[in-house]
């Protein structure tokens, strides 16, 4: 029986209380990835919104058990983890490397490949931010062409993100996938999926941030979904080398019908200043990767 | 359970609600449900939850009726974004604070 709100569990592992702003997607995302793990994991996170999510000591508003590690050895920290679970004989626990989009496309990527590499059993979660949102907004390698941020902050950022899923998928790792906040279930159903694969297992968690991307607290469901809508985030998981469209990008792609992508950039306020040209570019890139995705997709 | 006063010395944080103190305050608009329009009590079994689903602090409640934390909640309005019914409104708090009533 597929997940709903209705029989979904209503154990929480995530307390009210805890530090993020209002609306956070990280909160959201990250309350049903705990929900997903049923308690049966060790975090390890690096500086990221998600230590400041976790809190200052003595107390911490997740239930989970938490490693704090350095910024560039999360995939390391976790590599240490799964060997000591196997030293001591533990079974069932989930190794859950999560880090923001800083600790993965920048700071933890050469940890994180090494990690992939050596093919060490763990889940990593990249929660995606598009900036550097927890010590003031800087750019980071995700960032979009032409927003604004803490170190661009008057013509924007003049590269586009990298694609880090692409970089993860190349080290021919068991499970791909992307997935977005907005769509909780649709994470639910991929984190209980890479939970039972072995090996390192990746999935990239596309989370909105109203005070960095500058709309309204409220809009944080409606911005991820809009990302979505205009082929900015694609969802979908890679098993074995099998790429399957799923959720909302799968509807849209069989009823072909893609929004442009100004309807998203226009509703964020770190857009403000994108030119013409900068527009046409994204939406080349986008319009190029959504064709990439249609060709692979089996499941059209 | 662990609090920001606790004088133990220890290796690692306890796990408590409101970490980061009664974040009900930082808020400037609370949801109402306006239960008629809510469909869980209109057709009075388990249906919908989507206010649940998406809520990132986890205050609402997964009962009929819906029940929403108040000392946590901060005030989002993701719930009254989500909500098919339309039930759920942000009604702004007025200068409302909350030590005052307590």
């Amino acid at each position: 029986m597929k997940t709903n709100a209705v029989n979904m569990t209503e154990k929480e592992y995530l307390l009210p209380g805890s530090r993020t702003c209002p609306g956070c997607a990280l909160s959201l995302a990250y309350r049903h990835i705990l929900k997903a793990l049923e308690g049966q994991v060790i975090v390890t996170v690096p500086a990221s919104c998600l230590t400041v999510l976790h809190g200052m000591y003595p107390v911490t508003s997740v239930t989970a058990p938490c490693v704090n590690t350095p910024f560039a050895s999360t995939a390391a920290s976790a590599t240490g983890l799964v060997a000591g679970l196997k030293a001591l004989g533990k079974d069932g626990v989930t190794v859950l490397a999560i880090a923001g989009d800083g600790g993965t496309h920048d700071i933890g990527l050469q940890a994180l490949s090494a990690a992939a590499e050596r093919q060490n059993d763990f889940l990593y979660i990249c929660y995606d931010n598009e900036g550097y949102m927890n010590t003031g907004n800087q750019r980071s390698g995700s960032t979009p062409l032409g927003a604004l941020s803490g170190t661009t902050p008057i013509l924007g950022k003049q590269q586009n993100q990298k694609d880090i899923t692409a970089i993860m998928e190349a080290h021919g790792i068991p499970y791909v996938a992307t997935a977005n906040a907005s769509y909780p279930l649709d994470l639910y159903e991929k984190v209980r999926k890479a939970r039972t694969i072995r090996g390192t297992r990746f999935i990239h968690v596309f989370t909105p941030c109203s005070p960095g991307w500058s709309f309204p607290f409220s809009d944080t469901i409606r911005i991820g979904k809009l990302a979505v809508e205009t082929g900015w985030v694609i969802l979908y998981e890679v098993e074995d080398g099998i790429f399957r469209l799923t959720s909302a990008s799968e509807s849209i792609a069989k009823r072909d019908n893609l929004r442009p992508l100004r309807e998203y950039l226009m509703e964020q306020g770190r857009f403000k200043n994108i030119t013409e040209d900068q527009i046409n570019e994204l939406q080349g890139w986008v319009n190029a990767r959504w064709k990439r995705c249609l060709d692979r997709a089996v499941n059209l | 359970m662990g609090t920001r006063d606790c004088q133990h010395i220890c290796g690692e944080s306890s796990p408590a609600v409101g970490e980061a103190g009664k974040t009900g305050e930082w808020r400037d608009s609370f949801p109402q449900i306006d239960q008629e329009k809510c469909l869980p009590v209109r057709q009075n079994k388990p249906s919908c939850f989507l206010c649940w689903l998406y809520c990132p602090e986890a205050v609402m409640s997964k009962t009929i009726p819906i029940q929403i934390n108040m000392e946590y909640c901060k005030g989002c309005g993701i719930c009254a974004q989500v909500c098919p019914a339309h039930a759920i409104t942000m009604v702004h708090e007025e200068g409302f604070c909350l030590n005052e009533t307590e």
